[in-house]
């Protein structure tokens, strides 16, 4: 919520800033609608998990998010950087319809998940929620036993029929989460008694015990210490074999380590999006080198 | 003022750096600080230790007043159970024992111990120093073991209110008879205490019986377990419409003029006057629903009224302190709305629901307005075996008593305060232990 506000303050105020051409366009309610900046790269991949195509999003009447087109591929990760109050996380959060549950808040524009339009109101969002997981910056492990945490999702699925699958489906998550060796002697304390990187590693265990195929991470590491860090971002690696992951971060060095493919957000606009490598070693528009090279941002 | 700062600087300290007269500024200034703050501590330990004083008044003039109701003066009399003194014929059946002169046997027993007393306003004198709950306590007797018919036994009778007072100490000794008791009852008091047949024993007529006319004969138990019945009604009532209340309005209510508006009137409603309540109740539940008159179940129903706002108000206040954070989580794992609230924030807002719930239960407890337009103030006898029966509660027989001119009534309102601080005390308690038991579960 908060950083939804930010990102609309900081959109006025680069607003006055810059020279933009006003248009007004028919199909949408807003006052002012800006110009798009055309995206530059190739934002489409073969066979995609999801396929965003012009997509917009606006709080009340204040435009967050501009045309973006974007796939996200099968298996891999996708880093999303950009100044704060770019969009990044908005975009993020419509993949998933978190968005529903911000007041005045209206995305436009077509998101497909197979032949799905998850946009499509009459989707249900608990199945797309079940199969588009969604990790938190802070980390938010109910306030319940590490086992409870664990077994929410499968219990509300109901993803098992005896108790010793729901065991297995627990200890493998914890496992792949690489917490399993810390925490199997205390699955019955509470979840917020771990160490915020073992919290966080929680909630990533949580999310992938539901077998999602997307995974969101919305600045996962930016509470964490650096080698707590280090091992989300090991697991996050280990873990594109099977998932697709979208990661917001400020960490542009997170950026490049971790993934295989950039998008850069400005200003609610996709500028540039490509293979991380040629972000970073030869980005093609000014703005994007500017971001990485630290000129702002 | 910068001017001169800088003028004096450098007139009285020629290459000082101004951050040192920074320094001496805060530490000449220190010294009222420090007395600001000791003075404020001042302030807040002198309006508790003014509070405690407060409470210690009401606590000490309560059971000052009130500790003797728990006490209660007895005669001992030889009871003559003879079948002449009770006026029976042959018959012997429960009809026949129950219709019996048990009077007979109290007043013939005091003839026996004062046979000097023959006029017939003397008689009456002595009479009175018995309680006439006496000839009640005899039948019971007589009803229980019919075999005592025939034997003398010697009992203890509670005395006369009047009786009970002076041996109390609450009345004096008069030479005339201008007081409650005449000279000759002095008289014959003294002869009793003399021969060891007057004494004071624990009351347990206060806690078994009704309410009565008489102080010696009336109990606080008629009106506590109308209070108990009523606050049932009233918990079993509000807590789970006041709970959905909530819950609907703070997690699934779209947020428009409607909810607004509905907010605005719940707000109000907690501040409406109880005894308007009590007229609502009057008007709807007896007058129009035709429910019967002073019973526990209307009186829950009015009371439920005044208390849900209150924990509609506790409940949303208790919601909205369950992070955002949890609710996304669930969210974001693909719970439903109703699964989010009900495995996550309902657990986590219920301790605070459970004190407003408390508290609102407090006040309805001890509250007689609203009560008093339904009937609940009726002169009730009996013990109400039921939420259909006529009942009256604790303030309620508080303010009856107090209202009754018997001496004897001045001790037993105060210990009918004890008791509904008691009453009070264990629901607190209650609340305190299902919240540490709510909180334990994380």
């Amino acid at each position: 919520m908060n950083e939804t506000k930010e990102a609309v303050g900081q959109a006025d105020q680069f607003e006055q800033a810059e020279v933009i051409q006003v248009v007004a366009t028919p199909q949408s309610t807003a006052r002012v609608h800006r110009e798009h900046r055309t995206t530059i790269g190739e934002c489409r991949v073969d066979n995609p998990r999801m396929r965003c195509t012009d997509v917009n999003v606006f709080y009340d009447d204040k435009q967050a998010i501009n045309n973006v087109s974007l796939d996200i591929g099968e298996n891999e990760i996708i880093a999303m950087i950009g100044p704060s109050g770019c969009g990044k996380s908005t975009f993020l959060r419509c993949l998933n319809r978190m968005n529903d549950t911000i007041d005045g808040c209206r995305v436009i524009g077509e998101i497909l998940m197979g032949e799905e339009n998850i946009n499509d109101p009459r989707i249900d969002v608990v199945p797309l929620r079940a199969s588009v997981g969604m990790v938190f910056q802070k980390p938010n492990p109910f306030p319940k036993s590490i086992w409870e945490n664990v077994a929410f999702g499968p219990k509300i699925h109901g993803l098992y029929d005896h108790k010793s699958e729901l065991e297995e489906i627990i200890v493998t998550s914890l496992q792949r989460a690489g917490l399993w060796d810390e925490v199997k002697d205390r699955l019955d304390q509470p979840g917020t008694g771990l160490s915020g990187g073992q919290q966080q590693r929680l909630c990533i265990a949580r999310t992938i015990a539901v077998e999602p195929e997307v995974i969101l991470m919305d600045e996962p590491c930016s509470a964490l210490d650096p080698i707590s860090t280090a091992k989300v971002e090991e697991l996050m690696m280990e873990l594109e074999e099977q998932f697709s992951i979208c990661i917001v971060t400020h960490s542009m060095q997170q950026a490049a380590r971790v993934s295989r493919r950039t998008a850069y957000f400005h200003l609610g606009d996709l500028i540039e999006v490509g293979e991380t490598e040629q972000i970073f070693r030869n980005p093609q528009h000014q703005l994007t080198e500017d971001y990485i090279t630290g000129r702002f941002g | 003022m910068n001017n001169t700062n800088s003028s004096s600087i450098a007139g009285n300290a020629p290459g000082k750096p101004p951050r040192s007269r920074t320094i001496e500024r805060v530490r000449s200034g220190l010294k009222k600080r420090h007395q600001a703050e000791r003075r404020f501590r001042l302030y807040g330990r002198v309006a508790i230790w003014l509070g405690l004083a407060f409470l210690a008044l009401l606590f000490v003039s309560i059971v000052a007043k009130g500790y003797t109701a728990f006490e209660q003066t007895y005669i001992r009399l030889e009871i003559d159970f003879s079948a002449d003194n009770l006026g029976l014929g042959i018959q012997r059946d429960r009809a026949a024992l129950s219709r019996a002169d048990y009077g007979g046997l109290v007043k013939a027993s005091l003839r026996s111990l004062f046979p000097e007393v023959t006029s017939r306003r003397d008689k009456r004198a002595l009479y009175a120093l018995v309680s006439p709950g006496a000839d009640f306590i005899l039948r019971n007797q007589v009803l229980e073991e019919p075999n005592l018919i025939g034997i003398t036994k010697s009992l203890w009778l509670p005395a006369n209110d009047d009786v009970d007072m002076f041996i109390k100490g609450h009345t004096e000794r008069t030479s005339e008879d201008s007081g409650r008791l005449k000279a000759i009852q002095h008289r014959w008091i003294d002869r009793l205490i003399a021969e060891g047949r007057i004494e004071k024993r624990f009351n347990s007529t206060f806690f078994t019986a009704g309410d009565s006319r008489d102080p010696e004969l009336a109990g606080i138990r008629g009106a506590a377990v109308g209070s108990f019945y009523t606050l049932l009604v009233t918990v079993a009532l509000s807590f789970p419409i006041g709970v959905a209340a909530a819950v609907y309005l703070e997690e699934f209510a779209p947020r428009n003029r409607l909810t607004d508006l509905i907010e605005v009137n719940i707000n109000n409603l907690a501040a409406v006057p109880s005894i308007v309540f009590g007229l609502l109740g009057l008007a709807v539940f007896l007058n129009f629903f035709g429910l019967p008159r002073s019973a526990p179940l209307v009186g829950g129903l009015v009371l439920s009224l005044m208390t849900l706002p209150t924990i509609i108000i506790a409940g949303r206040a208790a919601l909205t302190s369950v992070p955002p954070s949890i609710r996304e989580a669930a969210l974001g794992l693909g719970a439903s709305r109703v699964q989010t609230v009900l495995y996550h924030v309902l657990p986590l807002a219920m301790p605070g629901m459970l004190t407003g719930t408390i508290l609102g239960m407090a006040r309805a407890l001890g509250e007689t307005a609203p009560l008093l337009m339904i009937g609940m103030v009726a002169f009730i006898v009996d013990v109400p075996s039921g939420i259909f029966d006529p009942s009256t509660v604790l303030p309620v027989q508080i303010y009856l008593w107090a209202d009754s001119p018997e001496r004897g009534f001045v001790e037993k309102t105060s210990a009918a305060i004890m008791v509904l601080l008691l009453f009070l005390i264990a629901m607190n308690s209650l609340a305190v232990f299902l919240r540490k038991r709510f909180e334990r579960r994380w």
